[in-house]
């Protein structure tokens, strides 16, 4: 097996749209990821982040264009796919170990393998010695990192995240980022994550998806090639800020002009 | 600033009051009331009798309940009544519990076969098991298997219902994540499915246990030569009150021991459900 180009796209989307009846969520998509990199979606709410993540994931059908991963058509949810949910992702009925092990169990993986992949996540996410805690015992922020670390045991291609760290209080919120840095940096994953802060896609983000509403289509992608760590309150922090937020400004503006001629 | 902790407050004479401002006793405040309001309601029924304010025929002392206790104790009829009363409750309850899970589990997964069968739950649901009790014994005969039928009769709805509304009550992300972790369709309703509806089970379980406890007693008054259902007419027909009271007394006590057990079991059983940190 020759060894795959750096630059390969393992999202291809072209022409993307998702309708549900009359109404359209998605219209006219099309965006390359990267083997490697940080996607961020923001946009205001009914911009269609949320299906695009879902139309990625295989919850959503397009129902027209071009959506493949590793030049697979998606045609449903699959484990190369890992997602982290806003809330409510992890299952309360099985330990923090049991959820983390959930993924690689299904694989056929058992005893000290098992054992050791649960403890190398949990590690990453500094929750090791909570495993044998059940969900509704850890504070919010604390779910969302084993949360995490369950996606990335089972080894996806590709992780999706949706507004992880949206019901999270600002300084979990940084310090999750901060943590989600350092694994993506150790780790390596694709990531594409969702947010409405403007703020967390400029510290994430290698490239800054900027979308808009009716219909949901991407507006602009803004490229974000600061040196990571980055630091939040850096002059060059803030010039990438002001770019994402014009784009936005707009967007909602024209948003709240639909609206009012409605 | 400093924080004001219970402490503080509790040195200063500061009583904590809860969110509508009413005063939150110590469990110790709490079980000296309760020991007063029981001592209180047993010395306000003595005296009743012992000063001859009430017909003891109507209402025994007490002490004669006490007596009659010690005696059904000796004798052994006490601890044979309990034991068959036990034996149907159980019994009725383990037939319910076999058919309507499984049953609940395929109405909450299968729309037709909710579809079929809801409309005759729904028919027979608000009828009270023990209106049921007359045909039952002339289907089943007077015997033990006609009070088992009814009380299996009267167990197996509350069971049936909570398990297929624990089936409406799963979560979509808990699905989807289960997806994107490479569970297919059997797993998830090993792993997702039945794991959302089984404290819903749980309940059902325990409610369907008090309704047979319920049924139990109609069915051993109406018609029985055992158990503590009997216990009590039999003491009617020889007007010994006395035995009365010790029937009804014991079968308080052993439907709060029955629900005491379940709940027990639910709250191991739903150990995930608790958030103390």
């Amino acid at each position: 097996m020759s060894e795959a180009p750096k630059d390969r796209p393992q999202i291809h989307i072209d022409g993307l749209g998702v309708r549900y009846g009359e109404f359209v969520a998605l219209s006219g998509i099309s965006l390359d990821v990267v083997e490697g990199e940080f996607v961020c979606l923001i946009g205001p709410s009914g911009c269609g982040k949320t299906t695009l993540l879902n139309a990625i994931a295989g919850f959503v059908a397009a129902t027209e264009g071009v959506l493949k991963v590793d030049d697979r058509p998606v045609s449903g949810p699959g484990p190369d796919r890992g997602m982290v949910f806003q809330e409510y992702g992890l299952f309360p009925w099985f330990t923090v170990k049991q959820n983390v092990q959930y993924g690689p169990r299904l694989k056929g993986v058992r005893g000290a393998a098992l054992r050791a992949l649960s403890d190398r996540y949990l590690g990453l996410v500094q929750l090791r010695d909570f495993g044998d805690r059940y969900p509704n015992q850890l504070s919010g922020g604390m779910r969302q990192r084993v949360a995490i670390a369950r996606a990335l045991a089972n080894q996806p291609s590709i992780l999706l995240l949706d507004e992880p760290f949206g019901a999270l209080d600002a300084m979990t919120r940084d310090l999750l980022q901060d943590e989600l840095v350092k694994i993506w940096e150790a780790e390596r994953r694709t990531c594409v994550f969702v947010t409405h802060s403007i703020a967390e896609a400029v510290y994430l983000a290698d490239r800054i998806v900027v979308m808009g509403t009716r219909p949901g289509q991407i507006r602009d992608v803004i490229r974000n090639a600061m040196p990571r760590p980055r630091d939040r309150a850096s002059d060059k922090f803030f010039d990438v800020y002001r770019a994402a937020d014009g784009v936005l400004r707009n967007v909602i503006s024209q948003a709240a002009l639909h609206e009012a001629e409605n | 600033m400093r924080q004001r902790t219970d402490v503080d407050m509790r040195e200063r004479g500061v009583r904590r009051r809860d969110a509508i401002g009413a005063i939150v006793l110590t469990s110790r405040q709490r079980s000296g009331l309760a020991l007063a309001s029981i001592v209180g309601l047993l010395s306000l029924w003595w005296i009743l009798t012992a000063t001859g304010l009430m017909n003891t025929v109507l209402l025994p002392s007490p002490v004669d309940v006490v007596k009659s206790l010690a005696q059904a104790s000796l004798d052994g009829s006490l601890a044979r009544n309990v034991a068959v009363s036990l034996l149907r409750v159980v019994e009725g309850f383990v037939i319910a519990l076999v058919l309507a899970v499984p049953m609940g589990i395929l109405m909450g997964s299968s729309a037709v076969a909710r579809g079929l069968v809801e409309p005759v739950i729904e028919l027979l649901r608000p009828i009270p098991p023990i209106a049921v009790i007359p045909l039952v014994i002339l289907w089943f005969g007077i015997d033990e298997l006609s009070k088992v039928v009814v009380i299996a009769y009267g167990a197996f709805f509350p069971i049936l219902i909570n398990t297929t509304a624990g089936f409406e009550e799963v979560d979509r992300t808990h699905v989807r994540a289960a997806q994107t972790l490479g569970a297919q369709r059997l797993h998830i309703f090993r792993d997702v499915i039945l794991r959302s509806a089984f404290p819903f089970i749980v309940v059902g379980a325990r409610l369907g246990m008090s309704m047979a406890f319920i049924v139990l007693v109609a069915a051993e008054l109406i018609a029985s030569s055992a158990g503590l259902g009997y216990l009590i007419n039999d003491a009617r027909y020889n007007f010994r009150t006395d035995q009365i009271f010790l029937g009804i007394a014991c079968i308080g006590v052993l439907g709060f021991l029955l629900n005491k057990g379940l709940v027990e079991i639910e709250s191991r059983l739903l150990k995930w459900k608790q958030t103390t940190h």
